[in-house]
């Protein structure tokens, strides 16, 4: 333990950096920029100190911090991490910088650029990053709604300022999807309120674990409530059709945020709150959710082979990936849960590194169309071979990140259905294909002919310093796991323990062991 | 039965005039307001009207708050109950009075009030009006109209008698029928509006004191504790008078909050009314009805509850429908507003409906944090032009966030309250009358809160729609001949300055740091019999 409360410094550097760069005077709107990297990057390195401090023998929470706020409610600003969320928190404190770098020109360069769209926009990116540490750390079910909700604002206004043609159309439903998913959640957080001890710490989730009583329906109307809201967020099949418009829509670093962070909190939610709170309706639901997880992961993929926008097919690929970590968690062993927790960073790196690739070739072809391209391999060699490598690693070829989550949720699967597992398997296929038939349109072929404009450059040394650190990461993630397994480990057996399901059969849990 | 409460011999009802001194400090002023002008000079009225006004709101939120406060009191014959709800009501009343003058004082760059004809009795258009415009003739008396408004908003909430209530719902009402008429524009549009809300205003009146009328019968007094009294008490064959008084009595005061079937007076009554005056009747009558409300149902009612329950949730989840489905199809601004007023009355009545201490408290903070908000947000309307009259008409707005950030912003922070969206105060104020209504209004209570959720998603939509019309739409260009001129936005004195940052102080803090006013709300939601 340590007296420096770094959550909460976590979300207050980066906000107190958005303010600033919002305020900014018009003589140094210049600064906008450095100032918001530069705040993201401290708040970085607290999640580094904090990720040092934590240790895996402690307590499940750790770097706790409680204080009282709307005592009137029940309602605590109480922060906290267990492995599951100090991974997100420090995977999001990765992103967030590299996002902002790679959308550094994205408003035009030099005198092109209007200082003050340029202050908005990364101000509303940079405002992100306390959300997404409030929410990944709250341990108040009050505190998390809050945060739940807020972080809807800044990425309407994101995709509606700054977004593509369609931009009010994609920023209006991804709201209202956002919304509704919200406010009925918000029935079941009243209610939870009112079927938990009460008093005025009644919403701190160690009151409420365990202690949420009420009739067994009361229970299961509470946690479809949560259910409904995180597999809007996350999104699930039949829920999931905001996620391709706001994903092509919103500007690559935009689609970053939202899918690669942002959609976590819709899986992270369902392990911490309708797990943990609900274990009973949890295990009531468990075969609805699997059969919706498995047509998330089948549908997204045939969708995504279908798509000609390439932001659009990024996005599908992604519900076919949620889908996966859905089914990881919903299976309960902890071979699948270690490896759905594991999958959200994974996921997390691999489609970054895709759509801000694909963000960077958009920016050379001007077209989101796969059509407009061919060739390209032989005018941008290294966009392409980037491309190919986050590709690979977003189709799980062993070595990169997608590989050992989606094989660890696959084998626990097994233990469990070996039907949904056979099924889910065909989802690999349809990676696949989705992945390498792309690039083979825009890539490979005869070298394109630019009449009217000169040929586009290569990736310049900003795109170079984006891509590098995430190629680090799929590579890290591929072959040494191991400090991410063993941070959401003792996280995903807490939850499983509270659910109260033991893994079938002990010999398969050896062969877990081993393939750590 | 023998009416128990009439005595015999006269004698003379004791007062505490601690108690009631902010009511002594307004009626005061407000008479003074008249002396004035009769006597004062013409070009100095309007001064002395505008700061004596000021003055007397903060002599009686001074009062309010040394002598009042600490001295809660059944007083003026048991006729007015001067407790917790009735002094946070108060308060907030003053607190909307003071924005709203100064709201209704905004000159922009004329000589008089922006939003007030010259003369109110001249017909629109005619030489009169003309003559009155060149003499430089102003309506000063709106200063003491909003005085006697709110002295009778003060009394509404206080009232523990249903005649001191409904004397108290016309002095509140008539001053509010003769501002809604006094607009500088479209005249025609608000004298019909006046005219409508009078008209109409009459008939609930009627309503309310047949009703009383058939309460009177029933337990032989007009005072609500007697009425209570009475209900467990009764013959059975009585109560063919307590039912139907009691729902014309609630039919009256629905009105006056805007509750569906109730409503049709509001959006053209707040679309013709002076913008300012329209901020002031949604905030400050919203809040003094239901304050009546709350004490004829949990005071005077409540024993009853089980008979009429169900009506009034069949009317909370009509208001919260169709005011939030008929603001969909809105395109004039001020009729947005009107209709989701109406929806924002459907969500208090859920709280309303609860039945516990929690519910006065969380009934109490939102129309505060409601008020708060909506006087800021038509201060704003007020401020957007175009070719020097307002500009209501939704396709005015678009593109506002380019040209005037910071007013566009304000604006979009306010609809997002609206919205209920966190960190704002409507959501705190959503979450305090939803959670008693799960907590102890039942199955009735869930019901109408899931409907609730659903309506604030429907409202979410046409408060983003506004949101996208100002931030994700370029203005349109303007094509010279035909064309009224750019939209602006005037640059606001101190006076709506003031008004436009105590709301968004009061949004950011009431969302961020609620626990202050909670608590006092908390503390404030026992009612004395």
């Amino acid at each position: 333990m340590t007296t420096l409360p770094l959550l909460t410094l976590m979300i207050v550097v980066p906000l107190v950096g958005a303010l600033v760069v919002a305020f900014l005077p018009k003589g140094s709107a210049a600064l906008a920029k450095p100032i918001a990297l530069g705040a993201s990057l401290v708040t970085l390195v607290l999640a580094l100190v904090a990720w040092a401090q934590w240790s895996a023998d402690g307590p499940q929470f750790q770097l706790t911090e409680t204080y009282a706020w709307i005592p009137q409610f029940g309602v605590s600003f109480a922060l906290g991490v267990d492995g599951i969320g100090l991974s997100l928190i420090v995977m999001a404190a990765i992103l967030v910088p590299i996002c902002l770098l790679a959308a550094w020109n994205d408003l035009g360069e030099g005198a092109g650029e209007d200082p003050r769209r340029t202050k908005t926009y990364f101000a509303l990116m940079l405002v992100l990053l306390p959300m997404i540490v409030g929410v990944f750390a709250a341990l108040d079910v009050f505190l998390f709604y809050v945060f739940f909700e807020a972080m809807l604002v800044p990425i309407y206004f994101l995709i509606g300022m700054f977004g593509g043609p369609r931009r009010q159309y994609a920023a209006m439903k991804f709201i209202l999807y956002g919304l509704v998913g919200g406010l009925i959640m918000l029935v079941g957080v009243i209610a939870l309120y009112f079927h938990g001890p009460g008093g005025a710490d009644g919403f701190l989730l160690e009151n409420l674990i365990g202690n949420v009583t009420g009739s067994v329906e009361a229970q299961r109307w509470m946690f479809v409530a949560f259910f409904i809201a995180f597999a809007i967020k996350a999104p699930m099949w039949p829920l999931h059709t905001w996620l391709p418009d706001a994903a092509s829509e919103g500007r690559p670093a935009t689609a970053v945020l939202l899918v690669s962070i942002l959609d976590k909190v819709g899986t992270f939610g369902m392990i911490r709150f309708c797990l943990s709170l609900f274990p009973e309706a949890s295990q009531w639901a468990t075969p609805v959710v699997i059969v919706l997880a498995v047509i998330s992961i089948l549908y997204g993929g045939m969708l995504a082979i279908g798509q000609t926008d390439v932001m659009r097919l990024i996005a599908y690929s992604s519900v076919s990936h949620f889908g996966f970590i859905v089914m990881g968690i919903f299976v309960f062993t902890t071979t699948a849960g270690a490896g759905s927790a594991l999958y959200m960073v994974a996921h997390a790196f691999s489609t970054a590194g895709l759509f801000l690739i694909a963000g960077f070739l958009i920016a050379r072809g001007r077209s989101r169309k796969i059509a407009d391209y061919g060739g390209w391999q032989r005018v941008t060699p290294v966009l392409a071979g980037t491309f190919l490598i986050a590709g690979l690693s977003s189709l799980a070829l062993p070595g990169l990140s997608n590989f050992l989550p989606e094989f660890l949720i696959l084998a626990g699967t097994w233990q469990v259905s070996p039907a949904a597992a056979v099924f889910a398997t065909l989802g690999i296929v349809l990676a696949a294909l989705y992945i390498l038939l792309t690039y083979q349109r825009i890539f490979t072929g005869p070298k394109p002919e630019f009449v009217d404009a000169p040929a586009p450059l290569d990736l310049n040394w900003r795109e170079k310093a984006v891509v590098i650190p995430l190629i680090a990461s799929f590579l890290v993630l591929g072959f040494y796991p191991k400090p991410v397994l063993d941070l959401v480990n003792p996280a995903v057996e807490q939850t499983l323990k509270i659910v109260g399901v033991t893994d079938p059969a002990p010999a398969v849990a050896n062969n877990t062991g081993s393939a750590q | 039965m023998i009416p128990a409460a009439v005595s015999t011999a006269f004698e003379a009802v004791s007062i505490n005039y601690l108690s009631i001194s902010p009511l002594i400090v307004v009626v005061t002023g407000a008479l003074i307001g008249v002396l004035v002008e009769a006597f004062a000079p013409r070009a100095l009225r309007a001064v002395i009207q505008f700061w004596l006004t000021l003055v007397t709101l903060v002599l009686a939120l001074g009062s309010l708050a040394l002598w009042a406060v600490p001295n809660h009191a059944v007083t003026l014959g048991d006729s007015m109950a001067l407790d917790g709800p009735a002094l946070f009501m108060q308060g907030s009343l003053l607190v909307f009075g003071l924005l709203g003058v100064l709201a209704m004082s905004e000159r922009f760059d004329g000589a008089s009030a922006d939003a007030f004809t010259s003369m109110g009795a001249a017909s629109p258009g005619s030489h009169q009006e003309a003559a009155a415009t060149r003499a430089g003739l102003v309506t000063s008396e709106v200063y003491p109209l909003a005085l006697f408004s709110l002295f009778g908003m003060m009394i509404f909430v206080a009232a523990n008698d249903l005649i001191t209530m409904f004397v108290a719902l016309e002095v509140l009402s008539l001053p509010l029928y003769i501002l809604t008429g006094l607009a500088r524009r479209r005249r025609l549009l608000s004298q019909e509006a006046s005219l409508k809300y009078f008209l109409l205003g009459a008939f609930s009146s009627a309503f309310f004191i047949f009703g009383a009328a058939l309460l009177y019968g029933f337990s032989g007094s007009s005072d609500l504790k007697y009425i209570a009294r009475a209900i467990p008490t009764s013959a059975v064959d009585m109560n063919g008078l307590l039912l139907p008084g009691a729902m014309l009595v609630l039919i009256g005061l629905l009105f006056k909050v805007g509750a569906v079937p109730f409503h049709s007076w509001t959006p053209d009554a707040y679309q013709g009314a002076p913008t300012p005056v329209t901020g002031f009747m949604a905030a400050a009558t919203k809040l003094a009805a239901f304050g009546a409300i709350l004490r004829f149902t949990y005071v005077g009612i409540e024993a009853s509850r089980w008979d009429w329950q169900l009506a009034v949730g069949v009317i909370a989840a009509l208001t919260m429908i169709v005011g939030s489905v008929l603001s969909v199809t809105q395109t004039d601004m001020k009729r947005l507003l009107a209709y989701s007023s109406i929806a924002h009355a459907g969500f208090v009545l859920v709280g309303v409906l609860a039945f516990d201490r929690a519910a006065i408290a969380g009934v109490m903070f939102y129309l505060l944090a409601y008020g708060l908000s909506v006087i800021a947000a038509f201060a704003i309307v007020a401020m957007v032009r175009q070719g020097g009259s307002e500009a209501t008409h939704l396709s005015q707005w678009a593109g506002l966030g380019r040209k005037h950030p910071v007013i566009a912003s304000i604006f979009g922070l306010l609809l997002m309250a609206f919205a209920g969206i966190p960190l704002t105060s409507g959501f705190t104020s959503k979450f305090a009358v939803f959670a008693p209504a799960v907590a102890h209004g039942g199955t009735m209570g869930v019901v109408l809160v899931v409907i609730g959720v659903l309506m604030s998603a429907i409202t979410a939509y046409v408060y983003f729609r506004i949101i996208v019309l100002m931030f994700f739409t370029e203005a349109p260009e303007a094509d010279g001949a035909g064309d009224a001129g750019e939209v602006t936005v005037l640059m606001p004195s101190w006076a709506s300055a003031v008004v436009v940052t105590a709301g968004v102080l009061g949004t950011v803090l009431l969302g961020v740091v609620p626990g202050l006013v909670l608590e006092v709300a908390n503390a404030a939601s026992t009612f004395l019999l």
